[in-house]
């Protein structure tokens, strides 16, 4: 923006916005512009009135001067019938003195004849505009009417929409959380069945070290079992010793069932 | 677009003339800033000339907010100066 009609352009919207957001209602600002028109129409009318009476006035002079003329004419006439000619003379003098101020009126009816057309075409024209203004003012204030309902109605659709997202958010929220943890859990258990991931208990174990025990137990069961053979032939305490070595046995065997579920809860 | 001679009316312009426009209404600006106010009279003048010729008056009835507002053809260089002046174009408002 830098010329002169686009700088003036700016103003006059900043002014007229200004104007606008202090009315506070745009409707009363037409209707009181309408009223406003109507009072200055009103005025031409009176004008128009008050000229048309000056003119009849004028016309109601006119005619008695007319009217004294023409019997200052007949009395002229009269007064030579009777050979009195300076009677005659003086009857004429006096008509020539009213004719002066006949054509004088007359110049003066004509013109207020010609402003009385013209005041009469003005206040035409102004109730005619003012007749535009007011069509013109009463879509203004309709279009304005449904607007302000419009944004009322969009106002509280847009309310709705913005509590039912905050629910749908707090659906998805509580949706990806759920995932989330299913996912990890999942994950974890993955991880801790691959022996990927230590169990932080120290009782869970992978399936090399499963499989070593498995090997190594079982060369231990076939240690005792020999040890056992042994004992058999030797005596009842050698028999005592192999019941609570098997009684341990049972005892790791819980422990390591429930050492599978602790990490799941202590990770997730 | 709506453009406002001011004292005279509206017009509607076709976007396409504006460029030839505002050439001219920034050589207005130009001489206004330079306080030319002879060059000032004569593209204003030239300026109005050009709105009025590619334009569409708008009947005086019509109640269009103009987007572009011009001086009127009277208007001095001090007068606009004066319009694009802080106080603007109502004073107090």
């Amino acid at each position: 923006m830098s010329g002169v009609m686009k700088r003036m352009g700016m103003i006059f919207r900043a002014k007229a916005n200004k104007a606008l957001d202090r009315a506070e209602d745009p409707r009363e600002t037409l209707d009181y512009s309408y009223q406003k028109q109507l009072e200055l129409l009103q005025k031409v009318r009176r004008g128009v009135a008050d000229v048309a009476t000056s003119r009849k006035r004028l016309e109601l002079q006119l005619n008695q001067l007319q009217g004294q003329s023409a019997k200052l004419e007949d009395q002229g006439r009269k007064a030579l019938a009777l050979g009195r000619e300076d009677l005659a003379r003086e009857a004429l003098s006096r008509r020539a003195a009213l004719q002066q101020q006949v054509t004088d009126l007359e110049t003066q009816h004509q013109t207020l004849q010609g402003e009385e057309e013209k005041l009469t075409l003005a206040a035409q024209r102004l109730q005619a505009k003012v007749d535009a203004f007011r069509t013109r003012k009463e879509t203004i204030k309709a279009t304005y009417t449904a607007a302000q309902a419009q944004t009322r109605i969009a106002e509280s659709f847009s309310g709705i929409s913005e509590e039912m997202s905050d629910v749908g958010v707090a659906i998805q929220r509580a949706e990806d959380k759920t995932a989330q943890l299913q996912a990890r859990a999942g994950a974890i258990d993955e991880l801790l069945a691959s022996g990927a991931l230590d169990d932080q208990s120290g009782l869970a174990k992978d399936d090399i070290q499963a499989e070593l025990d498995r090997l190594s137990g079982g060369t231990d069961v076939e240690l005792e079992l020999q040890r056992m053979k042994a004992e058999l032939a030797g005596g009842t305490s050698a028999q005592q010793q192999a019941i609570e070595g098997g009684d341990g046995a049972q005892q790791q065997g819980q422990a390591q069932g429930e050492g599978r579920q602790a990490p799941r809860f202590d990770k997730s | 677009m709506i453009v406002r001679i001011m004292g005279e009316g509206q017009v509607r312009l076709a976007d396409s003339h504006f460029p030839e426009l505002d050439e001219l209404d920034d050589e207005l600006l130009a001489e206004m800033e330079a306080g030319d106010g002879a060059g000032f009279r004569r593209t204003l003048h030239a300026l109005l000339d050009r709105v009025r010729e590619l334009g569409t008056p708008l009947p005086d009835d019509s109640l269009e907010p103009s987007e572009l507002i011009l001086p009127a053809p009277d208007a001095t260089l001090e007068e606009v100066r004066s319009l694009l002046s802080d106080d603007g174009l109502i004073p107090g408002r």
